[in-house]
């Protein structure tokens, strides 16, 4: 326990002297917040609270970037090694990876629920006990898939492309970029197998439509389950060595995580409450007595 | 010989097609510095990597204070210190963090602020790792190494790559270290390293050891071989005196030559034949006695820096 203390704050001392960090944790959420709130939402409070949502997913998604690129790095470097001749777990050194990003991650999201209400005059910023558990599971769930990814592959340069690869869909497919109402059918057909969709729509639901959690509990628990599964698939398949092969069933083992969300994804298809709420939330800033000037969903 | 700390009986250790270590045995005592000497691939480090619970061995048995480090790799590793090869710490860390953060994983502790003033980094002490010489990376590596008061302390290659006046540092740190009875094992392929610092020294080729005892023992067994340094008049070829009668091995070294003879004194005389006949002259001829170099040259017919 004390060794995970330890690290958890070491690594935070590390991250604050990292300029990707700040980058990925600091600007990148804040810029994301302008642009939404200042240009997409014209600076409407009403608007600015319906991309509060999409807003806090993309800081609390961000999260993977910076774990799978650090990890790997103190492979390739030979760091991890340092840490397997001390009397250090590998969960030491994951959890503490994980814990050090949450702590570092939650400033980040009252900065922006901050200005969300004195700059932007939102002021009701909806349930905010669901937003935090939200952004509490989030963050969890996002770094453990960066530990995932850091653990299936072997160099940094194979660490960037996947995260692209992750990346693109996550923030392009699930809502946290162009509302989900707004996507295309086909697409929102896909978006229900994401992780990031349930994150952004649990997001958008608890501050823009002020859900209690209750209302909310499938969204969360199905990122409870990933969060624990994918930091168990990471643990199982931690390395210590730079030139330790991934094990053959490694990938099998990654694919496993996203199995809760094609299942949830398959059941969301035959109920289809999460588009429905999407799509209300979408109708409630996008009519015109509201003050956004977006158009009108085609569907 | 009677109770090891540290044991190793018929360890072997693969990886993939590569055969690391063919059947090693070896035993060290409480207080001894016992060195691993061979070229760079020899399963030196392979060997050092088992022991200190980082690999899992493939066969045989081995037994560190008592303990085996896959069964018991957490009491193992409160026990141990070590510095490692290809190693590094986080850029950003502070000298004086990175002790700390070290220190603060182990049951038994040595004062952080003692071990920099000790490894002479106290000046260093607010510096990011990024910071430091190849000679400061080096001493911190052997402070946090013993951060733990460790009993038996692992030293892979602790001179490597590091320049003579940096690694005469190093040396009387690991002196120092000598001194108070500390249990070291440490690999290295600098003949100078093992014949001053070493107890006791297990030459390694292939993954075998091929030789093992006191350096003094070490050289004495060779002692049928004699190095003859001589210096010419003109040049003449490597290839042309080895294969002069008595001799094992010619090189040239700072426009002389080095002979290993295993007769000398058929060595000398067909040399000085061969000189004559090349219209040569000698212009100096000196007989030192053998180092472990010349060990490893008798036993194995290479250098041991190729």
């Amino acid at each position: 326990m004390t060794n995970l203390v330890t690290l958890t704050r070491v690594r935070m001392q590390l991250a604050l002297r990292n300029k990707m960090f700040f980058f990925f944790s600091v600007i990148m959420p804040l810029g994301f917040f302008f642009l939404y709130a200042g240009v997409f939402a014209k600076g409407y409070p009403r608007a600015v609270s319906f991309f509060l949502g999409p807003v806090l997913a993309l800081n609390v998604m961000g999260s993977f970037w910076g774990l799978s690129a650090t990890l790997v790095m103190f492979r390739e470097q030979g760091i991890l090694r340092r840490f397997h001749v001390a009397p250090v777990s590998s969960s030491d050194m994951l959890a503490s990876s994980v814990l050090a990003n949450f702590v570092l991650t939650l400033p980040t999201v009252v900065v922006i629920l901050l200005l969300a209400r004195f700059v932007f005059h939102v002021h009701n910023l909806g349930n905010l006990v669901s937003a935090a558990f939200f952004v509490c599971v989030g963050t969890v769930a996002f770094g453990s898939l960066g530990l995932v990814v850091a653990s299936i592959t072997n160099t940094m340069q194979e660490t960037q492309v996947l995260n692209q690869l992750l990346w693109l869909p996550l923030i392009f497919l699930s809502g946290a970029t162009m509302p989900l109402a707004y996507l295309p059918k086909m697409v929102q057909g896909f978006a229900v197998f994401l992780p990031a969709t349930y994150l952004v729509t649990g997001l958008q639901q608890a501050t823009f439509s002020s859900k209690p959690i209750h209302e909310l509990f499938v969204y969360f628990f199905a990122l409870v389950f990933w969060a624990i599964l994918s930091f168990f698939v990471a643990s199982q398949l931690f390395r210590w060595e730079p030139e330790t092969k991934i094990p053959r069933n490694a990938k099998l083992w990654a694919a496993a995580t996203i199995l809760p969300f094609i299942l949830l994804g398959i059941w969301e298809h035959g109920n289809g409450k999460m588009l429905m709420e999407a799509q209300a939330a979408y109708r409630a800033i996008s009519s015109p007595d509201n003050g956004a000037t977006q158009e009108t969903p085609k569907n | 010989m009677s109770n090891p700390i540290l044991l190793v009986e018929n360890l072997e250790k693969r990886y993939d097609d590569v055969h690391a270590v063919r059947g090693v045995s070896f035993s060290v005592e409480q207080g001894e510095v016992f060195g691993l000497l061979g070229p760079n691939g020899a399963g030196k480090t392979s060997t050092i990597e088992v022991l200190e619970g980082l690999r899992v061995a493939d066969g045989g048995r081995v037994s560190v204070c008592g303990y085996d480090p896959v069964k018991n790799p957490t009491e193992l590793k409160h026990e141990i210190g070590a510095a490692l090869q290809s190693t590094s710490l986080p850029d950003k860390i502070r000298v004086n963090e990175a002790l700390r953060l070290f220190a603060s994983f182990y049951k038994r502790r040595r004062s952080p602020d003692e071990l920099l003033k000790r490894f002479g980094l106290e000046e260093k002490r607010n510096a990011f790792y990024s910071q430091l010489s190849g000679g400061q990376k080096q001493r911190l590596a052997l402070a946090i190494a013993i951060v733990n008061d460790p009993k038996v302390l692992f030293l892979d290659e602790p001179t490597a790559g590091l320049d003579p006046q940096v690694r005469r540092e190093i040396y009387d740190i690991i002196e120092e270290l000598k001194s108070q009875k500390k249990t070291i094992v440490l690999t290295t392929h600098y003949i100078e390293e093992a014949e001053r610092l070493c107890d006791r020294v297990a030459i390694v080729d292939h993954g075998k050891v091929i030789a093992m005892g006191t350096p003094r023992e070490l050289k004495q067994s060779s002692a049928n071989t004699t190095r003859v340094e001589v210096r010419l008049a003109k040049p003449a070829s490597e290839g042309r005196m080895k294969t002069l009668d008595g001799v094992a091995d010619a090189r040239e070294v700072d426009g002389g030559y080095v002979l290993h003879c295993q007769r000398t004194a058929p060595a000398i005389v067909s040399l000085v034949k061969h000189l004559e006949a090349e219209g040569n002259e000698l212009v100096s001829l000196e007989i030192a006695t053998p180092s472990l170099e010349d060990v490893f040259i008798e036993l194995t017919g290479r250098r041991l820096r190729d």
